[in-house]
């Protein structure tokens, strides 16, 4: 899962600060301060280098570079860069960590039905296999979604 | 999660030094292969179908956290080593003399129901942390066990010496491991403020030597003991709650 490109999602600055409930239909890459929760569910979250969240997240797939400080639930995977300082618990069905990424916190890999759970490690290799969870994947944007 | 406004507040405070200031990763030192007669006895544990709730002291190990998800067991992340370099801990004693508040390092870290865990692998945990720490860190390791829950660790023997180096552990099998060498000219370990801890950073000193009677003294509260003696100089122990 690589970085967005800048016109496919939505950007939060590294000088914002959000306080309160963010939802999305679309990947959200945030650069500032946010604290309160992050719901983007079917899209994914990008914490950038210099992100500081403070926030359960409920997300597709996260890729953290900054901090985070919170619970993960991610339907599809989980990347802690190696600048990635997070602490809170990880549910999710793929989790890959950097060398030199900091990690406290409970990892679940969950087994969905018919699927196998995949690992990456940092090297790179892809342990074992796995298809996207029956029923979840791209969705159709919701059109009246709160969006930041 | 405990204190976590005072987790998050390290966490803003300790932004002003930035990642930018971190120096980044050196490439990855070469690992060495250790086979584990400690590990090989938890092995037929985390070999069983009920999933297990494991408990890591170790720095974060992308290869431990894969080897224990994949059995379907849960896997809990701390790393005490780096979190006992927190400068908030130093405190006096009644003598005057620099020791680390036990009492808040518990409050911060290992904060999990008693009776939480069926493993928890402490490594050589024990070697490198402060003084003040090490007791009140396995009366604590004690009451996160279930009754039966086992704990592994590692000594080092007189004969490894005082430049004996620390190493992180990384579970590849059974009862094989890979030892990567903790080098700190190379690699600044970060803690949850972001900050570059320079206790590690300017070395991973082993803090003492336990002899047999230490160990046991250690763990008294457990109900068993084994001790398996290695080539390497390193005595692994396996306790039982």
């Amino acid at each position: 899962m690589d970085t967005p490109k800048t016109a496919e999602f939505a950007h939060i600055g590294k000088s914002v600060i959000v306080k309160g409930e963010l939802t999305g239909s679309e990947d959200l890459y945030v650069d500032g301060q946010v604290e309160g929760s992050i719901d983007l569910q079917g899209n994914n979250l990008t914490v950038g280098p210099n992100g500081q969240i403070r926030a359960n997240v409920n997300a597709k797939g996260v890729i953290v570079q900054g901090k985070l400080e919170g619970n993960i639930h991610a339907t599809e995977r989980v990347d802690f860069r190696k600048s990635a300082i997070a602490v809170g618990d990880v549910i999710t069905q793929r989790v890959a960590i950097e060398e030199g990424a900091y990690f406290k916190g409970k990892v679940d890999i969950g087994k969905p039905e018919a699927t196998r759970p995949d690992f990456k490690v940092a090297s790179g290799v892809a342990v074992g296999g796995g298809s996207p969870i029956a029923g979840v994947g791209s969705r159709t944007p919701v059109t009246d979604t709160k969006k930041v | 999660m405990a204190s976590v406004a005072h987790s998050f507040m390290k966490i803003f405070r300790g932004s002003s030094a930035g990642p930018g200031q971190i120096p980044s990763p050196a490439q990855t030192t070469k690992r060495l292969s250790r086979r584990s007669s400690g590990l090989s006895e938890l092995a037929k544990s985390f070999a069983s179908e009920e999933p297990l709730c494991v408990l890591d002291l170790g720095s974060t190990s992308a290869a431990n956290i894969r080897y224990l998800t994949e059995r379907g067991h849960k896997l809990y992340s701390e790393d005490l080593l780096v979190a006992s370099t927190d400068p908030a801990l130093a405190i006096k004693d009644d003598a005057g003399n620099p020791v680390l508040d036990s009492k808040r390092f518990l409050t911060d870290n290992l904060a999990y129901g008693p009776g939480q865990f069926d493993v928890v692998l402490c490594w050589n945990l024990a070697d490198y942390l402060d003084e003040s720490l090490v007791k009140p860190v396995v009366g604590r390791l004690w009451s996160l066990l279930k009754p039966g829950g086992m704990l592994l660790a590692f000594f080092h023997t007189h004969e490894a010496g005082p430049d004996a180096p620390c190493y992180r552990y990384h579970i590849v099998g059974g009862d094989s491991l890979e030892m990567q060498h903790v080098d700190p000219r190379r690699e600044m370990r970060k803690g949850p403020t972001g900050v570059a801890h320079t206790a590690i950073g300017t070395g991973v000193r082993l803090q003492r030597v336990f002899n047999n009677r230490h160990i046991e003294n250690l763990f008294r509260d457990f109900s068993s003991i084994k001790f398996f003696l290695a080539r390497d100089h390193i005595r692994e122990v396996l306790v039982v709650r």
